[in-house]
């Protein structure tokens, strides 16, 4: 029996703003076990963002119930078990690699002993050891996007959420990026919760795709992928990869269309 | 082969090397400045020089005669730059330090007073900060009170700070530091709210997931953040602060400092000295100024954040 990580039921979340409300989420009903990759993907507006911010209790829902970790979102975040990455690294610039690895675990009141051990076996894990004495500026924007990972990864979480991590990185570096995440997933046996809005992407990473649509943001279709866990990049030529991408690529086509 | 390719231009202007970088350049704004100067103390002087002339019944002067001696009046209305850097020379390497008449001394009582109002207001400019970011209610009562303060003329609220001040016994450099730090929080309390409130969103959130506290948010985040903002904010602080200290001390017929020097200059017409103290001033305040900006460099290298 599977562990339920995240649980959510009949979530919504109405913003009020100027020109009325807006229903970023509505109806949500989700379930995500332990050691799944998930992956939240729709057209901008959908809500899958909010959808992040509010398993991380970055947001409030006005309706329904979620529980992390059997717990509310605030009891999960107060207990740190999660971990946040963000659309950009957001390292902080006066702090080299190492010291930006720690800030978590300062904040946690970690021994230094304690600290320096999850600082090396972090970095070492995102592949940036020896890059310890770096500032961020002197790294490339995936190395920066890794080490963003590695700070996540410190909090040593069982739940790992990421709001579009590699939005801003160019085609070679994310699909290396997608395979180190995935040998990462395999290796630590997380759960990782993905915000992504690219197809090919969602696929080749996630054992569950939820597709969302707009307008209000709710869940179109959520699909079990049946590809293998252990799986490299060459996966995209297979059928059964191309059949989940027009499973997708229908699904954000039908929950679009009655827009035009 | 290709060595005599080379254009003959290059190596046949002198000045090529030498106005190519900005050494060039600013040597001849500097020598423009001067050039109007002169031309300036000449005309403004040449009338109290021709009425000598008339007195004295001497006429058909030279020009060059006329020149000559309006740059060498005892007091011009505008004297000539080498009066005053002669005045200056005078009562700074040929007076000793502690004497009245060295401008040494009176700028050394000006400084201190000076750094003395610079660092309470800047101290009082950083914590009046960290509460009007921290609290609402802070926010909305003190903000309206910190910008209105400074609308106030200096030369208005001087010499009320000062006979209050007298009054309550309080008498010497802490006045006069008052005045400073009166026009000095001012700057430094907006420079670092903006600074402390300068953290992007993606930060703040950064640290709620970690459930950081204010505390903890506020010394791992909005102070690091704050530090340019900060060194900003302290040069206006410190040219303000030395300000206020001149201002300070002519209300109070101070005997001693900048200001006490340029108010016995305008009681005598000692134009020479008005503009020899105007000049240290200046200087004083270049050299502070500067010397924060060293200060900065040397912190936001150390921080990793001067690349």
């Amino acid at each position: 029996m599977t562990r339920t990580v995240v649980e959510a039921k009949k979530l919504s979340l109405t913003f009020q703003t100027n020109d009325g409300p807006v229903h970023a989420l509505s109806n949500i009903d989700l379930t995500i076990n332990q050691g799944d990759f998930v992956s939240f993907i729709g057209p901008s507006g959908c809500g899958k963002t909010t959808l992040l911010r509010v398993i991380a209790d970055l947001e409030q829902p006005t309706d329904g119930s979620i529980t992390v970790n059997d717990v509310s979102p605030h009891e999960a975040r107060l207990n740190r078990s999660y971990g946040y990455v963000f659309q950009a690294a957001a390292l902080y610039p006066w702090r080299t690699i190492a010291k930006n690895v720690a800030l978590p675990l300062e904040i946690m009141g970690l021994s230094r002993e304690e600290q320096e051990a999850r600082i090396s076996r972090n970095l070492e894990l995102v592949n940036l050891g020896g890059f310890e004495k770096k500032y961020p500026w002197q790294l490339s924007g995936g190395m920066q996007q890794r080490a963003s990972i590695a700070r996540a990864l410190a909090v040593e979480p069982d739940l790992l959420l990421m709001d579009e991590p590699f939005g801003a990185l160019d085609e070679i570096v994310r699909d290396h990026l997608n395979e180190q995440l995935l040998q990462l997933w395999a290796k630590t046996n997380k759960t990782v919760v993905f915000v992504t809005h690219s197809i090919p992407e969602a696929v080749f990473l996630s054992t569950k795709i939820v597709v969302l649509c707009p307008r209000p943001g709710r869940i179109y279709d959520v699909i079990e992928s049946n590809l293998p866990r252990d799986r490299s990049l060459d996966v995209r030529e297979t059928p059964e990869f191309l059949k989940i991408a027009h499973r997708v690529r229908e699904g954000l086509k039908a929950g679009h269309s009655y827009e035009d | 082969m290709t060595d005599i390719a080379l254009p003959a231009s290059r190596t046949a202007n002198p000045f090529a090397g030498l106005m190519a970088g900005t050494t060039g350049p600013v040597i001849v704004v500097v020598l423009a400045i001067l050039a109007i100067w002169y031309i300036a103390a000449v005309s403004l002087n040449a009338k109290f020089q021709i009425e000598i002339y008339e007195r004295a019944n001497q006429v058909d002067v030279p020009f060059s005669q006329l020149v000559t001696d309006t740059l060498a009046q005892e007091r011009p209305v505008l004297p000539a730059p080498h009066q005053v850097i002669a005045e200056m020379w005078d009562t700074t390497v040929n007076k000793k330090i502690t004497s009245k008449r060295s401008l040494v001394y009176h700028t050394g009582i000006t400084l201190s007073s000076t750094l003395l109002g610079f660092l309470i207001g800047t101290t009082l400019g950083i914590l009046l900060a960290v509460g009007i970011v921290h609290s609402r209610v802070l926010d909305k009562s003190m903000m309206p009170w910190v910008i209105s303060s400074q609308t106030i003329p200096i030369l208005a609220i001087a010499p009320m700070i000062i006979v209050v001040l007298n009054a309550v016994g309080i008498s010497g450099l802490l006045p006069k530091a008052m005045i400073s730090t009166y026009l000095s929080f001012f700057p430094v309390t907006v420079g670092m709210v903006k600074g402390l409130r300068s953290p992007e969103v993606i930060h703040m959130d950064l640290m709620h997931t970690y459930s950081a506290t204010r505390w903890q948010a506020f010394w791992k985040l909005r102070l690091p953040y704050a530090v340019p903002y900060l060194f900003t904010s302290m040069k206006i602080g410190m040219a303000a602060s030395l300000v206020g200290a001149i201002v300070g001390e002519l209300p109070t017929g101070a005997v001693a400092g900048l200001g006490a020097r340029l108010l016995a200059g305008s009681y005598y017409g000692q134009t020479v000295q008005i503009w020899s103290a105007l000049l240290m001033a200046a200087l004083l305040a270049g050299a502070l100024v500067a010397l924060i900006g060293v200060i900065e460099k040397q912190t936001l290298k150390y921080m990793g954040m001067d690349r």
